[in-house]
């Protein structure tokens, strides 16, 4: 029998047993290491070849532990040993995946800064946060904190009358403009009732002119005192980093409103002042650029420190650039979570229909989750397999209590019992999630839905879509979802007929209201859903883009607002950067041979693709046409303070940081993971919100006031 | 529920995908049922581990320790060597928007400031010393320090949060060059407090006319107007900048904020004459009209008496929905009615041009709901020149099943068209989704597939019909099975 791995240099090395094992105790091994194994990492059991057993080079040699607590045999036991000796031999000479700096310093920083601010405003006050600031305040502090501040109420914003008799408000809220009139509203009604109070508003994570020119106005500017909670950045797991600012998208691309802009430069000024610099940038899109320009001003105002950097590269990329792959449906498990449940800052709610019983319960999905971590990235599909193998396990580590007496007992119970419940637990909330996400997408045709998407995709058949598309909408399903199939149309297709685009836009305003007028307007402007020029050929306009992109130094657009319109040319992009596998080949999701296994290996998505060309090519070159199709807009750049040859050979050389402006997909973030193991690297996702189609659709609406 | 269609199972079949169902009855989920049942019924003393389950609350742990002070903080990053950080080289920079052929730009030389004592423009001075003590220089050279700086310094003093001036910035040229230097910053922050500076001190004719040359600071002034609720400064700006179409969608919105239906009412009449595209005016147009509508059936419909009134009352007002929802209610209330009523489906079917599709897809789902299965037959029954009477349908009939299984139709209604669906194969699986015995056993029968038609027959209840039916074929000698 022959139990191979593969090592970092991607050699594979081979253990060969056979020679000391009887046949029987061959089988009793195999199993043996499955079982063990499938806690650990995923053992590659290559169907073809029965008697391989294909260890994955990450597979932590945890087996040496349930080996001693499970009976096995001797001989059984002994080459176990040797396997997980010459496992952990490699894990010396080749490092495995590198290890991630410590984010939680960031919330530490987060957190003692709060507490200052808090301090500033000494004594007995009631403080009043803003909805969307709950939870990522949850992650960094807790209520005993904030009382040992002195903090007596807690309030949600909700822009009505306040019932409070403090003598101290404290608002922490987000810079926005209604919500700074609404404070000097109260304060102007306070005033007039003669009452005297304190106010103090900490803007999070900074303040704007505008909210300043607000309180100035309504002539309150001085009763308000306002500060600044520099909270950037939230880390919500190992490799995810959060700016919490879904406002971010709309603000940025359909309104044209840089003010985020250099919110981004900081937090990753922070990242750097934190863990140290990097070696190279690289950058596709107009907000990446501009990102990076204010990022490079803030550090050459600021003065710097030389340190080992914990980052060999960063990749900054645009929303804009790929608005494919987030109007796809998620099938891998952490982001058909998000799809279904919505997962908010790092948790969920699962309702009663997961917990099978009467209450919700919110969970948090993270890496500390060992049944989630271990399927978070899988194709669903791959998931019940998982979660049955997973229940048999736990059932056989129950049965050991039978005939124990009571001194393995007590070992048990000290050693073993809180993790098995634990691990119970946890596998019973992901089996009811399955069960209830199987259940949902049975009811929505899950499976058509996503044939028209794989169609659409591929550019096959597009005249049945469109029927699709009508039916959809005709049926008056959900709103979300024939508003995203309308503009995956129409991005594949590089926009509409005009015949399909008016009648399909009809059909859209009776189904769902007419006041989508103004959704449609939102989304032509950006470029998501459009109508083709009647008599223009795809030359015609790209010449005409390649002129917009050309003639920077002219300010004078014609067409000032659809200037950052653009064609997606997805067809011709697919097709050389080959986003879309040939029809006819066999993908078997549970061995998955490329990052297109996130969409059940119908598409590779574009935004992770372009990250691994570059990092593959160091840089933009030989990509001239796929940048030419993306409006350019891209750099490259080299870090200054790298004495690169001596640290090449450090962790942080496999480090790479990639920032999503406008949100990423737990899609992408589990095609980067994959990447990153394929190469032998991480990555750190950076984002300014976790996304997905909803969410981006629902940014674009104007349906209500 | 069975087995995957055969229409999906050819297409997983023949594409790359390797097939992965939500049929409920597929063997990997009969696996997870199967795991569900293992877990759950592992016996645990269900006590003490409620905690193990993370949970997002705002109780909890014990305090840490405030280890660092925000200053220490502060102070050990910005602590270190001196480093210049890479510019992007490989491109041309972002345009700096505006400044290149902008009048402004002929005036770069610098203007001399007046030596008049200023006062900061926006922010009075008490706020300086909250967050910028390091400021409160002496002012012993005589002339004022943030009255006299360039745009540049300006701008980088903005964004930084020290105090500035922009009272020095009088003439046009200044000012736009100020909003040139903020917008060739990027931050958008700075160009919303430039704009801010340039809407008071500028009239907006002037405002205007600059704008229309700088589509970064024109798009941060109309969001900025956007969010103040400047509705008349925006309309006026957009149709000052010719752009007719944004300034009618503009004023349309905002009848969302117009709660009392007469009054949206006569908001969107007045919407009529605004210069929308072609297509849009037609749907402004057909929104007044439904809110017209509406508006008089919600009156009469309130108060009615009629049966179906009392036997499935109403569970919302008709106000404000969508044509679609609107239709279906009007089948689901009115039907029959004669066309020359508003509420009538037919004048609705008309008024709106809503399409044969549509209205039959609309209308099913209506009388189905109420189980009124011979409406439901003359949708679909059409007469041909002999007289004979033939069920038609412009969208299939599958689909046709599917409405009608989700309004839990009993298995004759289905059962009769499932058997006009065209395509035999999904003919069989819409039988044997829905469990038309019929259907499958005659299928079965035709396709002379012996095999099949054992399994099924273990599916069906011992000596039901079905059961015998099938009992019967398989014992007749005559039919030649093709298995």
């Amino acid at each position: 029998m022959l139990i191979s791995y593969q090592k970092k240099n991607k050699k594979k090395h081979h253990h060969l047993i056979s020679s000391q094992l009887h046949s029987s105790l061959q089988k009793e091994l195999l199993q043996f290491l499955l079982e063990c194994c499938v806690g650990a990492a995923e053992p590659f059991y290559h169907p073809r070849r029965p008697h391989e057993v294909f260890l994955n080079p990450f597979c932590r040699p945890a087996c040496q532990h349930r080996c001693k607590t499970r009976s096995a045999s001797s001989q059984v036991y002994s080459a176990v040993q040797s396997v997980v000796g010459s496992l952990h031999m490699a894990h010396t000479e080749w490092k495995d995946a590198p290890g991630l700096p410590d984010f939680s310093l960031l919330k530490r920083l987060a957190r003692d800064q709060l507490i200052f601010l808090l301090e500033q405003l000494p004594g007995k006050k009631d403080l009043f946060i803003d909805a969307d600031l709950m939870s990522p305040l949850d992650r960094i502090a807790n209520v005993t904190i904030l009382k040992q501040h002195e903090v007596d109420k807690l309030y949600k914003v909700e822009l009505k009358p306040i019932v409070s008799s403090s003598d101290q408000l404290c608002f922490l809220i987000r810079p926005r403009i209604q919500t700074v009139k609404w404070i000097s509203d109260l304060v102007n009604a306070d005033k007039v009732a003669g009452r005297f109070r304190r106010y103090k508003i900490i803007f999070t994570p900074q303040k704007f002119y505008a909210c300043e020119t607000v309180l100035e106005e309504q002539g309150v500017y001085g009763d308000v005192t306002t500060d600044e909670w520099n909270f950037y950045i939230l880390p919500l797991d190992d490799d995810i980093l959060s700016l919490e600012l879904p406002e971010f998208f709309r603000d940025n691309f359909l309104e044209g409103d840089q003010r985020w802009v250099t919110t981004a430069g900081s937090a990753l000024r922070l990242l750097q002042s934190v863990y140290g610099s990097f070696s190279k940038v690289y950058g596709i899109g107009r907000c990446a650029k501009m990102v990076y320009e204010s990022w490079r001003e803030l550090m050459e105002d600021g003065e710097q420190r030389t340190r080992q950097p914990e980052f060999a590269k960063v990749f900054l990329v645009d929303r804009d650039v790929d608005f494919v792959t987030p109007l796809c449906s998620q099938v891998v498990y952490e982001g058909l979570v998000d799809d279904l449940f919505r997962i908010k800052c790092g948790s969920v709610e699962f309702g009663p229909d997961v917990t099978s019983s009467d209450k919700s319960i919110k969970v948090m999905l993270n890496s500390q989750d060992k049944v989630f971590s271990e399927i978070r990235n899988e194709h669903f599909s791959n998931v019940f397999g998982f979660l049955s193998q997973k229940a048999k396990n736990l059932q056989t580590a129950y049965d050991k209590r039978r005939g124990m007496d009571i001194q393995q007992m007590k070992a048990f119970v000290a050693d073993e019992l809180k993790g098995l419940k634990q691990e119970h637990r946890l596998l019973s909330l992901h089996i009811g999630a399955s069960e209830s996400m199987m259940k949902k997408k049975t009811k929505q045709d899950f499976q058509e839905l996503l044939k028209t998407e794989h169609s659409l995709l591929e550019g096959f058949e597009i005249r049945e879509c469109i029927t699709y598309i009508e039916e959809h909408i005709n049926r008056q399903v959900s709103m979300i979802d024939s508003l995203r199939l309308l503009c995956l149309l129409s991005i594949t297709e590089n926009g509409l007929l005009s015949k399909d685009y008016r009648s399909l836009k009809a059909q859209y305003l009776q189904s769902y209201g007419i006041e989508h007028l103004l959704t449609f307007a939102n989304l032509r402007q950006l470029g998501l859903l459009e109508e083709q020029q009647a008599g223009e050929t795809l030359t015609v306009m790209e010449s005409k883009v390649g002129k917009l992109v050309n003639d920077k130094t002219v300010g004078k657009l014609t067409d000032a607002f659809s200037s950052l319109a653009k064609k997606s040319n997805f067809r011709a992009l697919s097709k050389r950067l080959a986003l879309v596998p040939k029809s006819g080949e066999e993908y078997d999701l549970r061995v998955p041979r490329d990052m297109a296994y996130v969409f059940s290996g119908a598409y590779i998505p574009l935004s992770c693709k372009l990250i691994e060309q570059v990092l593959e090519r160091d840089g933009w070159t030989g990509m001239e046409e796929v940048t030419r199709m993306l409006n350019g807009q891209e750099f490259a750049v080299t870090g200054g303070s790298s004495s690169s040859e001596a640290r090449s050979k450090t962790d942080a050389q496999r480090i790479v940081l990639v920032m999503f402006l406008g949100g990423c997909t737990f899609s992408e973030i589990s095609a980067l993971r994959f990447l990153g193991k394929e190469r032998g690297c991480r990555f750190i996702v950076v984002t300014t919100a976790i996304t997905n189609s909803s969410r981006l659709l629902e940014a674009l609406l104007d349906n209500s006031a | 529920m069975t087995r995957a269609k055969p229409e999906d199972d050819e297409y997983w079949n023949s594409s790359k995908f390797k097939a992965f169902t939500f049929d409920d009855e597929d063997d990997e989920f009969s696996q997870l049922k199967e795991s569900k049942r293992a877990v759950n019924s592992i016996l645990v003393d269900e006590d003490e581990d409620e905690d193990d389950v993370e949970r997002v609350s705002w109780s909890g742990e014990p305090v840490g320790s405030i280890s660092w002070s925000v200053k220490e903080t502060a102070s050990s990053i910005r602590s270190g060597s001196e480093q210049s950080f890479p510019k992007i080289d490989t491109t041309p920079s972002l345009s700096k928007q505006g400044s290149g052929y902008s009048l402004s730009s002929l005036f770069k030389a610098k203007s001399k400031p007046g030596a008049f004592q200023s006062f900061s423009e926006s922010f009075s001075d008490t706020s300086f010393r909250t967050y910028a003590p390091e400021l409160r220089k002496p002012k012993s050279d005589g002339k004022d320090f943030v009255s006299d700086l360039s745009p540049e310094e300006t701008v980088r003093r903005m964004q930084k949060g020290r105090p500035f001036s922009l009272e020095k910035f009088r003439s046009l040229q200044d000012k736009l060059l100020l909003l040139d230097e903020a917008v060739a910053v990027y931050d958008g922050n700075v160009i919303t407090a430039v704009l801010i500076f340039l809407k008071k001190s500028l009239s907006k004719e002037i405002l205007f006319r600059e704008l229309m040359a700088r589509d970064v600071a024109l798009r941060h002034y109309v969001h900025y107007l956007k969010e103040m609720g400047e509705q008349k400064l925006l309309v006026e700006l957009l149709k000052a900048l010719g752009r007719t179409e944004d300034m009618a969608l503009m004023h349309y919105k905002e009848h969302l904020n117009i709660k009392d239906e007469g009054r949206r009412r006569d908001f969107l009449k007045s919407c009529l004459s605004l210069p929308f595209s072609q297509d849009d005016a037609t749907h402004v147009q057909d929104h007044y009209t439904l809110l017209e509508r509406q508006i008089i059936i919600e009156a009469s419909d309130k108060k009615a008496d009629a049966e179906i009134f009392k036997k499935f009352p109403r569970k919302a007002s008709i106000l404000n929905m969508p044509i679609i929802t609107t239709l279906y209610y009007s089948c689901f209330y009115h039907y029959g009615e004669s066309e020359g009523t508003f509420s009538s489906p037919s004048n609705i079917r008309k008024t709106f041009r809503i399409s044969e599709k549509q209205y039959i897809l609309t209308a099913l789902g209506a009388r189905a709901k109420l189980k009124s299965w011979f409406d439901v037959d003359s949708l679909f029954n059409t007469k041909n020149w002999l007289g004979y009477t033939k069920k038609k349908s412009p969208i299939g009939f599958h689909r046709v099943v599917d409405i009608l299984h989700k309004n839990s139709a009993p298995v004759q209604v289905l059962q009769e068209y499932v058997n006009l669906i065209d395509d035999p194969d999904l003919k069989l699986s819409g039988a044997l989704k829905y469990k038309c015995h019929d259907v499958v056993i005659n299928t079965y029968r035709d396709l002379k597939d012996r095999q099949q038609l054992i399994v099924y027959r273990e599916k069906l209840e011992r000596d039901s019909p079905e059961y015998r039916k099938i009992q019967e074929l398989l014992n007749n000698v005559q039919i030649r099975w093709k298995n």
